[in-house]
Order: C-alpha cells, then structure tokens, then sequence
C-alpha cells in the first residue's frame, strides 16, 4: 500500500470542512456536565471538589506520561483535544464524594493508562476508560468506594470548610458516623439481605422528588438527576448525542423494574426508584452514549442501551453490588464490536442482506 | 438550529449535510461575456468515453461550430470550434485534474471575427423524430453539464430500450459557492423548458419534473413562469441539502424511487438530465448550434468579481482570471467544480472544458487544512452519509491495508459526494482513502486481466508449440510411412520387372 498517498496533504475533495471538531465536542460535553458538577460541589462541599480536580489532573498527567513513554511528540494537542479531561471528570462524577486523594491518583491510572492508552490511545479503546477504573477501583478497593455520607450543603453548619475538606481528602480517616449514609440502592439490599422487605425499610424513606433535586447520599455528580438530564438535553439539543441510546438505558431498566414492581413491590423497586437512583441518568446520557466504545449505527445504538439498562436492573436486583451501571457498560462494551458486525445501515440501492435490489419488472431493458 | 437538530433526529432520514453555501452575491450578479482568448486549448477528452479523434489539420482555418473532433466508439462525444480561427497546434497540455498529467488538446487561434458557420435550423423543432433529436444532440457534443459530462444523446438513446415515464431535471445546484444553474433558470429558463420538451419527446416519458432547491426562489419562480403553459413539464422545490443533486438522492425525492445498486436510473424509469443539459439540446435543435461554450461560476475568496461568465471552452483559466479582474488577494487553493467535489487545479493553465461549471479561487481561511487526528468513532460520518455507507469503518479497513474489506462494506456505492469528511471532528480525509482504496482496486483488477491475458496466451503458445510439435511427429511417421509404402511398391516393381526380364 501507498502510504504517501494517505498521509500526505489530502488534494481529494471536499475543500470545505463543517467545522466541527474533536476538542469542540468535548468541550461541549464537559459544558453539559457543569451544572451536575456545580451542583455536588454546593452537595458536598470542598473535598468532593478537591477529589474532582486531583482526578482531571491525574489523568491528563497520565495521558502526558503515556504519550511521552511511546515517544508521541503531540502531547500538547493531544491533551488539549479534551478527551482525557472528559474521561478524568466522569470518573469523578462516579466516585463517592469524600473518597480519599489516592483514589483519584489510581482511578487516574487505571483510567487513562490501562484503560485507554494501553489500546492505542484515543478512539481506540474497547471499554469505556471511566468506567474501567470505576469498577477496578471498586472490586479492589470495595470500602472507600462505598462509604457515602449524606449530603452536607455548603452553607450549613456541619459543612467542612477548605482546611477540614483538605484533612478529610488527604488523611482519609474514617467518617464521623453522623456523616455517613448509605445510598438508597445499597439500604435496600442490605435490608432485604436481612430480610427485610422494601414496604418496610422504605416506609416514609424514599421520595422520588427529593432525588430529581439531589438531595441523597451517593456518587458525587449522581445525585441531581434533574441536572444530569438537562445536560443531556442540551447534548441532544447540539446534536453531539441522539436519542437512542438514552431512551434504550431507561427503557431497558424501567421495563423490566415496572414488571417487578408490578409483581411483588416487596421485593423489587419501583421504576422512578430505579431511575433516580444511582448511576442511571449520568449513564443513560454521559456513559453509553461515549462515541468510542458504543456502536456507530442507531439500531445497534437502541440494542446496546437496552442490554445495559436491562444489565443494570439484573445485577442492581439479583447480583452482588447495589448498583450495576458500571458493569453492564463494560459488558455491553465488549459486545459493541459484535453489534457492529451485525447490524448495518442498509445502502441505499441495496437489501439489508447487502444485495442489490430488484429491478422493476414493468421497467428495464 | 439546535431544535430542528432534536426534531430531525427523531424522524431519522437525515442524510446529507448542510454546509454554508456561499452562492450570493456571485449568483446575483447578472451574467457578463468576456472577451475572447487569443488561443483556445479543446482538450480531447472531456467527456465521459473514448476520447474524440481530431478531424482538422495545424493552419486548417475553421469558423465557430465547425466540427474540429469526431467521436469515436459508442460513447464519446464531438469537440466543436469555439471561434472563429487557424487551428495551430495539436498536442499535450495539462489537463484540468489535481494530478497534472497532461492530456491531447486542439489549439486554435482565435481570429476574432467569431464567425458562426452557415447552420441550417429545422423548420419545427417538436416535429422531429426521438430517433432525430438524439442524433441531433450527439452531433452538437452536447454532454451532462452538471459535471458527469456523460454523452447526453446516450441517454436519451435509453427511452428507445427501457420505458421511461419520467424525465427528471436537475437544477438543484446543491454545491456551495456554484450558481451557474441557478443564473441560467433565471434568466433562460423559456430555452431551458424548450429544451425539456424535446428531450421528452426523444426519450418518450409522459413528464418532467424539474427539481429545484429551495434556496433559489428566483430560479423557481422564473421556471413556473415558463412552464405555466407546458402541462407535462412540473416544477418542484426540493429541500436544499448537499447532495440532493446526486441522481440517486434526486430520483428518490422526486420520484420516490430507489435505483438498485447494480442498475441505472432508466432500469427504473426515469432519466436524469441537468437543467444546463437542457438549455444546450434547446440550443443544438431549434438553433442547429453546437455546445461551444458555458456559463460557469467564478467565486471565492479571492476571485476578484465573483460572477457568473458565458466562457468558450479551451480558454484558460489563467485567461478567464485577467478578464474577471485578476486576483484578489493571495489564492490557497483552485477548484474547478463545487468545493465538494471538484477538484485541485495543479496550476492555472489548464483549459476550461465541458464540465467546468465553476472555478473557485479560495483564500488561505476558505482552503484552512488540519492535521487529522484519530477517528474517535461518533457516528457523524454514519449519519451524514447519503448512500447509508459507513464511512468510519471503510476507512479504517482501508488504513489497515485492506480495500477488500471496505468493498465488502460498500465501496463501490460510495459516490464520493464528501459529507463524511465534511462532518469529522477529527478532519479525517475520508474521500482522500476511498479515491485511493479504489485506484488501488481497480490497478489491481487491470493486474490481474493482464495477468489472466498472459496465461492465456502463454497456455496458447504451449498449446500451438505441443500441436506443431505433435504434426511433426505425426508427419515424421507419415513420409516414412509412405517412404516405406514407395520401396515397398518399387521393390514388388522391381521384383515384377525382374519375373518379367526372367
């Protein structure tokens, strides 16, 4: 092959470009996130905001460390295309928001270097980077990465100022019990494992309104659903992501709860409780709909969300974990390149099959 | 904007792209004649076929409409004088292609008289038979002018094999910058209704259709006027968006049908011809002239008065940018054609041709490149494809060193309109890779004829080599044969002779 010909300065046509952009995509996307962002820090005040900056920092400086390791001598542009900035800031949407200093360095790590470079860079990893080192830094480090605590506005009293937010991020010491909670998917489980049945641990304790606005214990940016979807309104809306993907996510995890529900309220969760909680709207519309990892036709689209919605009720209900978003990403990623071998925008001209379509008969020579 | 986007995501035929199309103020401003060049160059192959054959000899004097090269084979199409003038030169000159590999040409010195021959015209045009309107048309050259250049009477041919009901015309003009077809609907459009009925008559479909971009209303307008009076002729806005003027897309929306992948337009009824096409039959019937010249559009950045122009065909592009006022500003990039699919001029002595419907002079901000970067797999190639290919994956089949793979995925109905490297945020040269993957194919296929032509023959040759050697053998025996048939014969005479003599 003539590499020349694909490398050098292109003569083919268009000689006009749309001028859309990699790093504009993603600053959009990062623009969609503020809100949700703003908001958890205001939640949980200044450690969740220190964890989120140490883990933007520790990834791109292990994007940087990466690139220069391969001897990539654009590590400046690279770095400013965005990518790893969006990867390091989802990641920290997903962590628990008083996580000690060492998870962001670690989630970093498994981020950027195991999840992403180690394919080749960006647009070549197969699993979602965020996601790799959310669920690695779950499996191996399962207590931090559950110790929630309740949210504490900025303004109340109880709040810790800079230098007590500083302490708590660097000393990771054990919580203050009168801080700590449990989200509601992990209460659940726990109950039910005790035997507990959800009409009774629930009783008085869940109201869906009280999650649209944020107010329970849980993931740093996961808990204001109401932000999360007006930031993916506005991605929508600019057409940086389409619909399907995140109506499949919460078709695929309210059909299955509504039928639960429907049969035994004692022992699965109502559809607005599987929704509102945990990773549901910041997956639906931040997670699954990752260009990289995600299949490129609509179809394939609508069959990948729905496996990971329908993934996400059945380990959320069945499996090990109180949440499973995570992991049904990673699951349905791995079967992306398998939706993309079998499903395929038909050609114009041509069948599903890929054969020519008939000629007329009343027509033709 | 960002609305519409949400709404039109939901219906999901959403192909094509939007780009900013830069037609005013070249669109409105009205058509000029430009002075003629003291030397046409009439490249003998600007057409779609075998190339025409030259029919004059260097200082034969010839007028305008003279025929100066036939057409050879089937589909080819005649070159015609576009002045008046002494033929001097038959040779090499670059032709209008990025590559810069010239190509055979006809010079004529213009004598600047711009004498017409003596041309007869037919009494009443729209009594001509189908089969005499075709044979008209091939003989005035007229070719596709949306820039397929396809021989035009070929098609028209068609109506005579395959039933067509529907004439299809294409005044989209959906390239940005373009608006030459735009300005001929304005200001021609009762020649280019004239030219629509009798390319009706010889293809025999019962209706036109004209389709019309909506970003035209002038053009609409002026082509509702002429038509009012002509029932078989309609005029149809379509929706601008790039590529509605790809025949496929057009025949989709204009007449809701879909060509199957291995057929043409006529196998399902319809014939698509440019409304510039039809301007130029009107010409070659009822005026018995020749297709000698164009209006083409000269735009950009730096093109000094953008515009419309009436240009001969030969002069050079050098020639038309001093008679539209020369540079403005330092150029980046020449285009002939539309900036989405027309292509890299190596320099700017390169003779305008049948296809040309325009010149672009872009400046360094209208021909900004960027680096490419890695495919980060969004989809908007996926979405903006006109043709339901997926891009992203030929072209990452193809950076892999395996077209095979691409062709699998759909090479061949790529139509290189270019949405796909227009929409990539990471400023992949998409068409760039399928030109490529396609040469690349198609050097191997002519490979592998010749290879296939060889063995053939060389099989022949062993063939011929073994049977000669065979007669040999076989004629070896046979004269011993017969040499031991003679002794024996002379010996039982000899013996005879001898009972005799005893």
């Amino acid at each position: 092959m003539n590499a020349t010909s694909l490398t050098a300065q292109p003569i083919a046509s268009p000689h006009a470009h749309g001028g859309n952009s990699v790093s504009r995509t993603m600053f959009r996307v990062q623009i969609a996130l503020v809100p949700a962002t703003l908001y958890g820090f205001w939640l949980f005040g200044w450690p969740s905001f220190f964890l989120w900056l140490l883990t933007i920092l520790s990834c791109l400086g292990f994007e940087a460390l990466a690139l220069k390791m391969m001897g990539i001598t654009r590590i400046r542009r690279t770095l400013l295309d965005g990518s790893a900035l969006l990867t390091g800031w989802l990641l920290a949407m997903t962590l628990p928001p008083w996580a000690p200093w060492w998870v962001a360095v670690v989630g970093g790590f498994i981020a950027i270097v195991v999840g992403k470079q180690v394919f080749g860079g960006v647009g070549q990893n197969v699993f979602n980077p965020a996601m790799v080192a959310r669920v690695a830094l779950l499996v191996s480090f399962p207590v931090p990465l559950t110790q929630w605590v309740y949210p504490l506005p900025l303004t109340s009293l109880a709040a810790p100022d800079f230098i007590d937010g500083l302490r708590i991020f660097l000393t990771s010491l054990p919580q203050p019990d009168a801080m700590a909670s449990a989200s509601l998917l992990g209460y659940t489980k726990t109950e039910l494992s005790r035997g507990i049945d959800l009409l009774q641990s629930l009783a008085g304790e869940h109201a869906p309104v009280l999650s649209w606005i944020g107010a329970r214990s849980g993931s740093f940016g996961e808990s204001a659903s109401l932000l999360i979807l007006g930031g993916g309104l506005y991605m929508l809306a600019c057409g940086i992501i389409t619909w399907h993907t995140p109506v499949a996510v919460l078709a695929g995890i309210a059909i299955p709860a509504a039928i639960g529900h429907a049969v035994d309220p004692t022992h699965y969760l109502s559809v607005s409780a599987h929704i509102l909680s945990g990773a549901v709207m910041l997956g639906a519309f931040f997670i699954a709909t990752d260009y990289v990892t995600s299949p490129n036709t609509t179809t394939g689209q609508i069959i990948f969300g729905i496996g990971i919605g329908f993934l996400t009720w059945v380990i959320r209900t069945w499996g090990g974990y109180p949440e499973g978003m995570a992991f049904a990403v990673l699951l349905m990623n791995a079967l992306t390149p398998v939706i993309d071998r079998f499903i395929k925008p038909r050609i114009l001209g041509r069948d599903r099959k890929g054969k020519p379509l008939d000629i007329p008969e009343s027509k033709g020579a | 904007m960002g609305f519409m986007n949400l709404f039109k995501s939901f219906l999901g035929s959403n192909w094509g792209v939007h780009p900013a199309d830069h037609k005013r103020p070249a669109a409105d401003q009205p058509v000029q004649r430009l002075p003629m060049a003291p030397r046409l160059h009439l490249m003998l192959s600007q057409h779609v076929g075998a190339p025409a054959r030259p029919v004059v000899l260097v200082g034969q004097k010839v007028r305008k409409g003279e025929l100066i090269a036939a057409a050879q084979g089937n589909i080819s199409a005649p070159l015609h004088a576009p002045t008046s003038g002494i033929i001097s030169a038959i040779g090499e000159i670059t032709a209008p292609h990025a590559s810069g590999l010239p190509g055979m040409s006809i010079s004529l010195d213009a004598d600047g008289e711009d004498r017409w021959l003596d041309l007869e015209r037919p009494a009443d045009p729209y009594a001509l038979a189908p089969m005499e309107i075709a044979n008209l048309v091939a003989a005035a050259g007229v070719v596709g002018l949306g820039g397929a250049t396809f021989p035009s009477s070929v098609k028209l041919n068609l109506g005579r094999h395959s039933s067509i009901d529907t004439l299809i015309i294409n005044g989209s003009e959906c390239e940005p910058y373009l608006s030459c077809d735009d300005r001929l609907m304005r200001d021609r459009a009762a020649e280019i209704i004239s030219g629509i009925r009798l390319m009706l008559i010889a293809t025999g479909a019962g209706a036109a259709k004209v389709g019309i971009e909506d970003n035209k209303p002038e053009a609409i307008a002026a082509m509702r006027e002429a038509s009012s009076r002509i029932g078989e002729v309609s005029i149809v806005p379509v929706p601008a968006r790039y590529p509605m003027g790809s025949d496929r897309q057009l025949i989709l929306e204009l007449a809701g049908r879909e060509v199957p992948s291995d057929a043409r337009a006529a196998d399902v009824g319809v014939i698509v011809h440019n409304v510039g096409t039809a301007f130029a039959v009107h010409n070659a019937i009822c005026l018995n002239r020749p297709l000698v010249s164009r209006l083409m559009t000269m735009n950009g950045k730096a093109a000094a008065t953008p515009g419309n122009y009436e240009v001969p065909f030969g002069t050079l592009v050098s020639d038309l940018i001093a008679f539209t006022g020369g540079l403005h500003g330092e150029v980046a990039k020449m285009v002939m054609g539309g900036p989405m699919m027309g292509t890299v001029l190596p320099h700017l002595r390169v003779p305008v041709i049948k296809g040309t419907s325009g010149i672009l002079l872009l400046d360094a901000a209208e021909a900004a490149a960027f680096e490419p970067e890695n495919c980060i797999r969004c989809g908007s190639c996926v979405k903006a494809c006109p043709m339901g290919l997926l891009p992203l994956e030929m072209s990452a089949r193809i950076r892999n060193g395996d077209p095979d793979g691409a062709v699998d995925l759909g090479l061949a109905d790529c139509i290189a309109c270019g949405c796909c490297a227009y929409v990539c945020p990471s400023h992949i040269p998409l068409v760039q890779y399928f030109y490529h993957a396609k040469g690349d194919l198609s050097a191997r296929q002519r490979t592998q004829l010749r290879t296939e032509a060889t063995r053939k023959l060389a099989l022949a040759r062993q063939e011929r080599l073994d049977r000669e050697a065979r007669e040999k053998v076989e004629a070896a025996a046979r004269r011993k044969a017969e040499r031991a048939a003679a002794a024996k014969a002379t010996a039982a005479v000899d013996t005879q002779k001898q009972g005799e003599t005893v």
